[in-house]
C-alpha cells in the first residue's frame, strides 16, 4: 500500500520541482530581455574608449580600468545639466497646470454632474487615445502663431493636453471612492461646496493627488515627439530629445556619454513610475471594466 | 473617519445641506464651472488641432507660406501614389500586427510567471518594468548602440554562442529586413511590461473560488489555464491589445531614433513619414494628410473602448 502511494506522491513532488525550474528560467529570460539594455548602458558609460572600441575585447569585461571620463564630459562638456533643468522646469509647470484643472474637473465629474458628466468623462478619457503623431503638425502651426517655437513654453502649453484627460479620469475615480457624507456634514456645518472640497475632500485624497503629480511629471519627462518638433536650439532641449539627438557630432556618436545620459535620466523616472504603476493600470482599465 | 461619525449625528434633523450664498455656489452651476477649464483646455489643444489637421490636409500650406488654400483631395492622392507612403503604411501595419501578436503571447506568459510567489519578486518586477517606465527615446538609443555596425553586443553574444560565425557582422540597422526586425524587437521590448502588468491585474481579479472549484472538479493547472483562466482574461487582454495597438501604430520615436526611416526610406512608418514630410521638408499640408491615415485605427479603438465601457456599465 505504502509503495503504491509513494509513486504518485513522488511524481507530484517532481512535477512541482519541474514547475519551479520552468518558472525560474522563464523569469530569468524575461529579466534578461527587459533589463539588459540598461545594464549595457551602465557598462558602456564607465568604459574607456580604448576598451569600448576594440572588437577583440570581451564587451562584458573591463579590460581597461573603469573611467569617469564619459560622465565628466556629459556633465561638464555638454548641455546635459541644462536639459535636466529644462525638463524639470517643464514637468513642474505641467504638473501645476494639470492639478489646477484636473482636480476641480475630477471632483465635478464625481459629484456634481450626473449622466451627462459621465459622458463628458468618457469623452475626455478617449482623447487620451489621440496620439501626438496626429497632432504635431497642426500644433506646430499653433505654436508658430503664438511665437513659441524653440521655447520651453510651447511644451508647457501642449503637454497638459495629454496629462489633463487621464488625470481628470484618475481623480474622478478617487473622489468617487470617498463617502459623500464627509462633505455633506461639512456643508451642514456651514462650509460651501468648494470649502468642503478644500478642507475635507483634498486632505483625504493625498494618495490620489500624489498619483496624479507623479503621472503628469513622468509623462512630461518621457514625451519625445512634441519636444522634437517644436524645439531646435540645443540649449532649449529636454533630456529625452537632447540625449539622442545632440550627443552626436556629425557622424560620431559619443556612446559612453550617450549611455551615461540615457541611464542617469531613465532610472529616477523609472523608479517613480514603477511605484505608481498599479494605480495607473487601475485607472486605465477602469475605463472599460469595473 | 471619526469626523464623519460625529457629523452624521449633527445632521439628523436638517433636511438638506445648506446652500449658502448666491447662484455661483449651486451644484448645477458649480458642476459645469469646475469642469470647464479642463474641457476647454483639451478642446483647444486636441479638438481644434484635430480639425486644423483636417483643414490643412485639404490645403496647400507649407511652413513658408501657411495660407489655407483649398486644393481638395490632392494631398491624399499624392500620398497614396507615393511608393514611400505605401511602404510606410505597410510597415506600420506589419510592425503593429507582429509586435502586438508577440506581446500578447509573451506578456500572458510573463504575467502567469509574475503571479507566482518567489523570492525577489519585487526586484524582478522593477527590472521588467524598466523599458516601459523609462523614456522610450532613451531606451531606443540604448538599442541603437546594441545594434552598432561594428561593436554590436547583440552580434557579439550571437557569435559567442555560435549562432553566428566569428567573421559575421550582420548590419542590423543597415539592411531593410534586419532593420524591420530590430524595430519590432524594440517595440516588443517596450510594450511587453505594460501589457504584462495589465494582464497581471486581470489575473489577480479572477475570484479564487472559481479556481478552487475547478481544482476540486479535478482540473489540473493546464486545464484550469485553458478552460478557466485564459477565457476569463480575454476582456482585460483586449484592453492591453487596444492600448498596445494604438501606441505602436502611432509611435514614431523608435523608428526615428533607430533608423530615421532608413536604409533608403525602407523602414518609415506613417508617423515618421509624416514628420519627415510635414516638419523636416516643411510641407504641412502633405504631412497632415499622411498623419490622417492614422485616424481610422484610432476611431476603431475609441469605438471598441466605448463598447467595453458600455458593457461594464450594464454589468455584462
Amino acid at each position: 500500500m505504502a509503495q503504491v502511494l509513494s509513486v504518485p506522491v513522488r511524481s507530484l513532488g517532481a512535477s512541482r520541482l519541474v514547475g519551479r525550474i520552468l518558472l525560474a528560467i522563464t523569469v530569468a529570460w524575461f529579466v534578461f530581455f527587459e533589463a539588459f539594455p540598461f545594464a549595457w548602458m551602465a557598462i558602456t558609460a564607465f568604459k574607456q574608449n580604448s576598451d569600448l572600441y576594440n572588437i577583440k575585447h570581451n564587451p562584458f569585461l573591463f579590460n581597461d580600468p573603469p573611467t569617469l571620463e564619459h560622465m565628466q564630459l556629459l556633465f561638464q562638456g555638454t548641455l546635459f545639466p541644462r536639459w535636466l533643468a529644462n525638463t524639470g522646469l517643464v514637468a513642474t509647470l505641467v504638473v501645476l497646470i494639470t492639478l489646477v484643472t484636473a482636480v476641480p474637473a475630477g471632483y465635478s465629474l464625481a459629484r456634481l454632474t450626473g449622466g451627462w458628466g459621465r459622458r463628458v468623462g468618457i469623452g475626455l478619457f478617449l482623447t487620451y487615445l489621440v496620439p501626438p503623431s496626429l497632432l504635431f503638425i497642426p500644433l506646430s502651426r499653433l505654436v508658430a502663431i503664438l511665437h513659441l517655437q524653440d521655447r520651453l513654453w510651447s511644451l508647457v502649453l501642449v503637454y497638459p493636453s495629454f496629462t489633463i484627460p487621464f488625470c481628470t479620469w484618475l481623480l474622478m475615480g478617487f473622489f468617487k471612492s470617498i463617502p459623500p457624507d464627509l462633505e455633506e456634514a461639512a456643508m451642514v456645518d456651514g462650509c460651501t461646496r468648494l470649502g468642503a472640497l478644500r478642507h475635507v475632500v483634498l486632505p483625504v485624497s493625498v494618495a490620489g493627488l500624489l498619483t496624479v503629480v507623479i503621472f503628469a511629471f513622468t509623462l512630461s519627462i518621457q514625451e519625445f515627439v512634441y519636444a522634437l518638433t517644436f524645439i531646435s536650439p540645443s540649449a532649449q532641449k529636454t533630456v529625452s530629445v537632447g540625449v539622442p539627438t545632440d550627443l552626436i557630432r556629425g557622424d560620431v556618436y559619443y556612446w559612453g556619454s550617450l549611455m551615461g545620459g540615457a541611464l542617469v535620466a531613465s532610472i529616477p523616472v523609472a523608479i517613480l513610475y514603477s511605484l505608481f504603476m498599479d494605480r495607473f493600470i487601475a485607472g486605465l482599465t477602469a475605463g472599460a471594466l469595473k | 473617519m471619526g469626523e464623519s461619525g460625529s457629523a452624521v449625528v449633527v445632521r439628523g434633523p436638517v433636511p438638506a445641506p445648506r446652500r449658502g450664498g448666491g447662484w455661483l455656489t449651486r451644484d448645477r452651476v458649480l458642476g459645469p464651472l469646475l469642469l470647464a477649464p479642463a474641457v476647454l483646455y483639451v478642446f483647444l489643444l486636441v479638438g481644434i488641432p484635430l480639425l486644423l489637421a483636417l483643414y490643412l490636409s485639404v490645403s496647400s500650406a507649407t511652413t513658408g507660406s501657411p495660407t489655407l488654400q483649398f486644393v481638395g483631395l490632392t494631398n491624399f492622392l499624392r500620398a497614396v501614389n507615393s511608393t514611400i507612403f505605401r511602404s510606410a503604411l505597410t510597415n506600420t501595419l506589419i510592425f503593429t500586427f507582429v509586435s502586438q501578436a508577440l506581446v500578447i503571447v509573451l506578456s500572458t506568459v510573463l504575467a502567469l510567471a509574475l503571479e507566482q510567489r518567489f523570492p525577489g519578486r519585487g526586484v524582478v518586477r522593477f527590472l521588467i518594468l524598466l523599458p516601459w517606465a523609462a523614456p522610450i527615446a532613451l531606451g531606443a538609443i540604448g538599442w541603437k548602440w546594441m545594434f552598432d555596425s561594428l561593436y554590436s553586443v547583440v552580434n557579439w553574444m550571437l557569435r559567442a554562442v555560435h549562432i553566428l560565425s566569428p567573421t559575421q557582422f550582420p548590419q542590423w540597422l543597415g539592411v531593410p529586413s534586419l532593420a524591420m526586425a530590430a524595430i519590432i524587437i524594440v517595440h516588443v521590448w517596450r510594450m511587453l511590461p505594460f501589457s504584462a502588468v495589465v494582464i497581471l491585474a486581470g489575473l489577480t481579479s479572477i475570484p479564487q473560488e472559481i479556481l478552487d472549484a475547478a481544482a476540486v472538479d479535478g482540473a489540473g493547472y493546464v486545464q484550469r489555464l485553458f478552460h478557466v483562466i485564459l477565457p476569463m482574461l480575454s476582456p482585460i487582454a483586449l484592453i492591453a491589445i487596444l492600448f498596445g495597438t494604438v501606441f505602436t501604430f502611432t509611435d514614431m520615436g523608435v523608428v526615428y531614433i533607430l533608423t530615421s526611416g532608413g536604409p533608403f526610406n525602407s523602414t518609415h512608418v506613417l508617423a515618421s513619414w509624416a514628420f519627415q514630410v510635414g516638419i523636416i521638408a516643411g510641407d504641412l499640408a502633405q504631412g497632415a494628410a499622411v498623419a490622417l491615415f492614422l485616424l481610422p485605427v484610432l476611431l476603431a479603438g475609441a469605438v471598441l473602448m466605448l463598447k467595453l465601457a458600455g458593457a461594464a456599465e450594464t454589468g455584462v
